[in-house]
């Protein structure tokens, strides 16, 4: 293995899993909001229709990109010795099992709804848009994933643009939801439901979870690796 | 109730009749026609030889000499029908087509339960030319009379002989739609008896996937007679373009109205007279079916049943309907509820349909209720031309085909009501029965419907 | 060997992608649904139908082939 990667201290792998992570759930915010204003039809003279949805696609496309390279890096970073099954099987992993295993989740999901877009012509279109439902699940598990297993959580400004793609993703909700609560109303109260609860769990969670003291320690990091997160990141433990 | 030995083939055909009636021969007082009646009266159909063929020359041919159309609304060469299902690939399925969803025809039912024998006969020869090995009856489940004695005739008949169809019985709910030929395929396969897109159409691929040869009960009944007496006794009567007699179902102002059995070519007076005479003067008469043609009063008493003269009239027999509309009542206000019953019996899966046969009863309703700006009828006439071919049946093309008839038919009344409101034969209730049915899919919310529309 | 244009009107939810993609063939009427001039398409149109085809979510825009002497 390369010295980069085999470091104790923070690899160029590390640096590029969280950064892909992140630009990763920057692009999944963006392409859940366009599939909301695709399959609400809205266009504008110069964002016609074909363009919002090949937008949809290639954001998404460009997203699983990432998401790839923040899956590859951190298998092949040594530091927190992912292994290839726990990218798929969730809660396997010795490093922060349950978080990690949302991010298999995610994943999985997200592998579900590409693969069969990608292959959607053979599908039928029944068939496709019931998978691709799947992907309004993805997107909070990847943000539970990403705030159960970030090391940057407590920095202000990913903070900041994490619950700012969650007031996003929750205004597409809104806007899917709202304009067909007389033909479904069992549907939408369903789902604006799970935002709400969603929302809720986030708000009283956070502070004393991910926010607060020892996270790491509490989130099932392995001790042999906290001391070493302590000495490579430099931080300060919180209380 | 026939002997259990009694065989199809034991009875010597006898001489054909001539002239009328054919399909409606013999019929006893108490309804239905058993299996020994039946062979009493038609024979035997032509034996199989030890080789298992028809000793008569091939069937599809006869058919196709003797020019028989289908007899359940479209009008189509059976004969081509048939070699279509021929050259598809597979088994074929032969399914007989009584579902009758179009409320103002009864000919289907009334020949399904007086002389089931000779609908069967004719899906069994069918099968046997095309090497079917099951025969499908759908008859509408409200007709109970007809499903019951269908049911009947398929015991009388007992097990199939070697290398002949098996025959079952089929339930079909009493749409409007059911009837459609891709609808009727679709109930029988399990799913909702609507429409389905084409192609592949069904003598491509039918029931279970096979080439499936759908045809109106009254065809396959005319197919049983052909095969016994030949193309040339068929074309005795009826016209050239039309050879044949056929089924119409006559309602209206008259003595005994019903099914009756008429040569192609007839007049109406002679239809009428042969119903007991008018008991009222007739104003219109509605040809076809609910989404066929009116034709007004001044061309009823010169009217020809056959399609080459009705066509002069933007007309035709289609599914043997002659609705008279009595003098007293109001075409405005009939054609306005028909457009509006039209547009709730679709099936909702097209857009230019939901969309516009919904626009076109309110439209037609506008003018009824009077106050229409002069473009009502314009926005009639170019909504008409919108929603022609545009859906996946023909369901559109008749509602529209109703809609402009009545449009040029009663072009003066239209007029009266646009500047005057309603007149006093509005009030009354309707002429031309609508029944309610279970069949509103635009209200039920089937998962495709909804057509959206577009924001703008 | 000709071309052209049918939609399936069935599975058509009126988006209007291939309106925006082909005006030059299909138009839409007051409810969104498309009214296509299914004439032979012309050789330079071609690209731009099968890109039209291929945008329809619902799959509901069909290229048929059509040799020269089949009616319509």
């Amino acid at each position: 293995m390369s010295p980069l990667l085999a470091s104790a201290g923070p690899s160029l792998a590390w640096y590029l899993t969280r950064s892909s992570g992140i630009v990763a759930l920057l692009l999944l915010s963006a392409a859940v909001v366009l599939g909301v204003v695709d399959v609400r039809r809205y266009s504008t003279p110069r964002w016609p229709r074909f363009i919002l949805d090949a937008l949809h696609r290639n954001l998404a496309l460009l997203a699983i990109v990432f998401l790839t390279l923040h899956i590859l890096t951190s298998v092949l970073d040594s530091f927190a010795s992912i292994s290839p099954l726990d990218v798929f099987v969730p809660f396997t992993g010795s490093y922060r099992p349950f978080w990690l295993g949302l991010g298999a989740i995610s994943f999985d999901l997200v592998l579900a709804v590409s693969i069969t877009s990608l292959l959607r012509r053979r599908m039928g279109y029944e068939s496709w848009r019931a998978v691709h439902w799947l992907s309004y699940a993805s997107w909070p598990i990847a943000l539970l994933h990403g705030f159960g297993t970030g090391s940057d959580i407590q920095s202000t400004w990913l903070l900041v643009l994490s619950l700012a793609c969650m007031a996003l993703v929750l205004g597409a909700v809104l806007a899917r939801v709202i304009p067909v609560w007389g033909r479904y109303p069992h549907r939408a109260r369903a789902a604006l439901g799970a935002s709400a609860i969603f929302t809720a769990f986030l708000a009283l969670w956070l502070p004393g979870g991910p926010l607060g003291s020892e996270w790491a320690r509490r989130s099932g990091t392995p001790s042999s690796l906290l001391s070493h997160r302590h000495a490579a990141t430099g931080t300060v433990s919180h209380r | 109730m026939s002997s259990p030995t009694q065989t199809l083939t034991d009875t010597p055909p006898p001489r054909p009749a001539s002239g009328l009636p054919r399909l409606l021969a013999g019929i006893p007082a108490d309804g239905a026609m058993n299996l020994a009646e039946h062979l009493a009266l038609h024979g035997g159909p032509p034996p199989l030889s030890r080789r298992g063929r028809r000793e008569q020359p091939p069937l599809i041919g006869q058919i196709e000499e003797a020019g028989l159309h289908g007899q359940g609304g479209a009008g189509f060469p059976t004969a081509v029908k048939m070699r279509a299902v021929a050259a598809s690939r597979g088994r074929p399925v032969v399914l007989v087509n009584a579902a009758e969803g179009e409320p103002a025809s009864l000919k289907d039912r009334t020949l399904m339960q007086t002389v089931p024998h000779l609908v069967l006969d004719g899906a069994i020869l069918a099968a046997e030319a095309l090497g079917a090995d099951e025969v499908i009856v759908g008859v509408c489940e409200s007709a109970r009379a007809s499903v019951s004695s269908v049911a009947e005739a398929i015991a009388q008949r007992g097990a199939p002989r070697r290398r002949s169809a098996r025959t079952r019985l089929v339930g079909v709910p009493a749409h409007y739609l059911a009837g459609q030929e891709s609808a009727l395929v679709n109930h029988v396969n399990g799913a909702t008896a609507i429409p389905s897109f084409t192609p592949p159409m069904v003598f491509q691929r039918g029931v279970a996937r096979r080439p499936t040869l759908v045809n109106n009960a009254e065809t396959l009944a005319q197919l049983a007679l052909i095969a016994r007496h030949g193309p040339s006794w068929f074309r005795e009567l009826g016209t050239a373009s039309q050879p044949g007699s056929t089924l119409l179902t006559l309602s209206g102002p008259v003595a005994h109205p019903g099914v009756y059995e008429i040569a192609y070519g007839t007049s109406l007076q002679s239809l009428i007279a042969a119903a007991g005479g008018a008991t009222a003067p007739s104003r219109a008469v509605l040809l076809g079916g609910y989404g066929g043609c009116w034709v007004a009063g001044e061309h009823l008493a010169n009217l020809v049943l056959c399609d080459e003269h009705l066509s002069a009239h933007g007309a035709s027999l289609g599914a043997g309907v002659v609705a008279l509309l009595p003098a007293e009542a109001c075409p405005v206000a009939e054609t306005a509820r028909l457009a509006r019953w039209l547009a709730d019996r679709s099936a909702g899966q097209c857009g230019p349909c939901v969309h516009g046969l919904h626009a076109l009863a309110a439209a037609v309703k506008e003018i009824a209720a009077g106050g229409a700006q002069r473009g009502c009828e314009q926005r009639i006439e170019r909504l008409t031309a919108l929603v022609r071919g545009r859906g996946a049946c023909g369901h559109p093309d008749g509602a529209a085909r109703m809609i402009s008839s009545a449009m040029l038919a009663f072009g003066g009344e239209f007029a009266d009501h646009a500047r005057h409101g309603p007149c006093d034969g509005c009030r009354d209730p309707a002429f031309l029965a609508l029944p309610r049915s279970s069949d509103n899919f635009a209200e039920h919310g089937r998962s495709t419907a909804g057509k959206p529309v577009r924001p703008r | 060997m000709s071309y052209r244009l049918r939609v399936n009107p069935i599975a058509c939810e009126a988006h209007g992608m291939c309106a925006e993609l082909l005006p030059e063939r299909i138009a839409l009427d007051e409810w969104g649904y498309p009214l296509i001039d299914n004439a032979p398409l012309q050789p330079e149109l071609l690209e731009h139908a099968r890109r039209a085809v291929q945008a329809c979510p619902t799959f509901a825009l069909l290229l048929e082939r059509q040799s020269r002497s089949s009616a319509r």
